[in-house]
């Protein structure tokens, strides 16, 4: 801050930024606040408080048999797809910057999953799935890679791998536009030098490029970890978690709870249990981000 | 002599350039690929959508599906309520974020750092992480099956960006500018309004749009808290259309598609400064 501009009061800011914190404090915590509540509330089926429960929604939770299942498969969704959003996102990054004809189309091509509605991407890939009618049936028969038609998402563990490729093909193209951002921000001069010096593609890269794209890269994976976590759609309109729950997230799994079987109090403490996993998460990412900072 | 060695590697790359444009036109291909074929279907007829086996181009094209769907779904319903919640969240996130951003890029005050972090919060809160705490919220406000009950929530929810990427578009204003303003006599407001503003459309419209496609393409909230298709935004309207025992796809598609092309072209008329905002976001 410039040292020209005195340090006004509380009140003089009031007027300019009272509008943001009213929606803040309104709309965003106060559920938070009202959700960690409700978690110790026993509530009726119809909606209604029927006054405190302890940790009785919690106990109810846990000792739900599905429950670690759908922790190790969270645990799977998060990690997996992340780490395949980043992975491919690099070089699609690189395509995106290269110099080439038509890489205005190309970009815009990438953009299409990003600015679409998740839902509407997700229905499209369960229409691609479909073992009558979907065209990835079609075509495995028509190259002979086989010759009766395959229900993809029949086997749940099939089916997860599935809503994961699908939620990494939606994620690639905002990760890979900010690793481009980064890349952009590169002159050209650092890279032209490194070239001089005989450095290899892959060494200018890895030594040169690659720590300067790093933080861009690290509030990609940080908003990835974040959205991938509290990824709905996905899994709600493709195979809307099941078989049973077989293909639940504890995000899913929660929504579940609480619109399907209404047991409101119970899905609040799932979710609260969520917000915990995502800021231990956050926290060890957090943590990672750090030491790799210190060890460059 | 740069011009020179330019030349040289350019003729010494051609094949790797070839292989450059052709990996990248795949790429390009692959992530455009299942909306063209949601086009496909969009422009089948029902016997053929539902003929085994499956055709990869309609056999007869039915681009009558795109003049039907408006009967054969309350799509002008959907997109009215959908342009409705998404144009009311996005105008009262500007409004709100533009002042916010402003104070906190030009003065330093007791509370802007607990101020930022706040903003930093909400961004790190998703609407689906909370969605049993606003579903509560607004049941007690009693907003269920409201427009505006969306348009608050989605506003709340979408602030914090357009709070992050406007502040440093106007940081890298100079001040000059503004004090010059001053000295002619302008007042603060006339100045933002003046002179920060024209100055700073890129971060505007990047704001803008951000906020008015997140709020276009939500899903969870919008599902949770509306329940008849009067008040039902464009993505929960139409995916309940797949729970019917049978399903129209071609509809359903068309329907999407054109939800999705004007997001896209939005989205791509600001890809310029896309990047550009996204930089200013990783390097704070």
């Amino acid at each position: 801050m410039p040292k020209s501009v005195n340090r006004k009061s509380r009140l003089g800011a009031l007027p300019w930024i009272f509008p943001a914190l009213f929606m803040i404090f309104g709309f965003v915590l106060w559920p938070a606040f009202e959700m960690i509540r409700t978690s110790f509330q026993e509530v009726s089926t119809s909606g209604i408080t029927e006054g405190w429960a302890g940790l009785e929604n919690y106990r109810t939770l846990l000792v739900n048999p599905d429950l670690p299942n759908v922790l190790i498969r969270t645990f799977i969704w998060v990690v997996g797809i992340v780490f395949f959003t980043i992975l491919i996102s690099l070089p699609v990054a690189q395509l995106l910057n290269a110099k080439y004809p038509g890489r205005k189309l190309v970009r815009w091509a990438v953009i299409i999953p990003w600015a679409a509605s998740v839902v509407m991407s997700s229905t499209i890939w369960k229409w691609i799935l479909d073992p009558y009618y979907g065209v990835l049936n079609k075509m495995a028969m028509d190259l002979n890679i086989f010759t009766e038609p395959v229900d993809f998402l029949a086997n749940p563990k099939h089916s997860f791998a599935w809503l994961m490729l699908v939620a990494v093909f939606v994620s690639i193209p905002f990760t890979s536009f900010v690793i481009l951002a980064g890349l952009s921000t590169i002159p050209d001069d650092i890279v032209e030098a490194s070239t001089v010096d005989g450095a290899t593609a892959w060494k200018g890269y890895r030594h040169i490029k690659f720590p300067l794209i790093k933080p861009a890269l690290l509030v990609a994976m940080a908003i990835n970890l974040i959205n991938i976590f509290n990824a709905f759609p996905i899994i709600w309109v493709i195979t809307g978690g099941g078989p049973g729950y077989e293909t639940d997230t504890t995000t899913t799994l929660g929504y579940k709870i609480s619109f399907r079987d209404q047991d409101i109090g119970q899905s609040a403490s799932m979710a609260s249990i969520n917000l915990i996993i995502i800021l231990v998460f956050i926290g060890i990412f957090l943590k990672v981000s750090k030491s790799q900072e210190r060890n460059s | 002599m740069t011009t020179q060695i330019v030349s040289k590697r350019h003729k010494r790359f051609t094949g790797k350039k070839v292989s450059l444009t052709i990996s990248a036109w795949v790429l390009g291909f692959l992530f455009f690929a299942p909306y063209l074929q949601m086009l496909l279907t969009a422009l089948k007829p029902q016997e053929e959508i539902t003929s085994i086996p499956p055709t990869y181009f309609p056999k007869e094209w039915a681009f009558d599906n795109f003049i039907n769907v408006w009967k054969e779904i309350p799509l002008g319903t959907f997109i009215k309520s959908s342009f409705i919640i998404s144009m009311s969240a996005t105008i009262i996130v500007m409004f709100i974020a533009v002042p916010a951003a402003y104070y906190v890029a030009r003065n330093d005050f007791r509370g802007r750092k607990p101020f930022l972090f706040l903003v930093l919060v909400t961004q790190m809160f998703a609407p689906t992480a909370l969605v049993i705490g606003i579903f509560r919220e607004i049941v007690k406000l009693n907003l269920v099956n409201t427009y505006l009950g969306l348009i608050l929530v989605y506003a709340a929810f979408n602030m914090a960006f357009s709070i992050w990427i406007l502040s440093s578009f106007f940081s890298s204003i100079p001040k000059e500018i503004e004090e010059a303003a001053w000295i002619d006599g302008c007042s603060r407001l006339t100045t933002l309004t003046r002179i920060v503003l024209p100055l700073s459309l890129p971060g505007l419209a990047t704001a803008f749009i951000f906020t008015f496609i997140a709020a276009w393409n939500e899903f969870v909230i919008a599902l949770t808290l509306t329940s008849s298709p009067e008040q039902e935004p464009l993505t929960v309207g139409l995916t309940a259309l797949i729970g019917f025992y049978q399903v129209q796809w071609q509809y359903l598609f068309a329907g999407s598609l054109i939800a999705i092309v004007p997001v896209v072209i939005l989205f791509a008329s600001i890809e310029k400064w896309l990047v550009g905002g996204l930089t200013a976001g990783s390097v704070k």
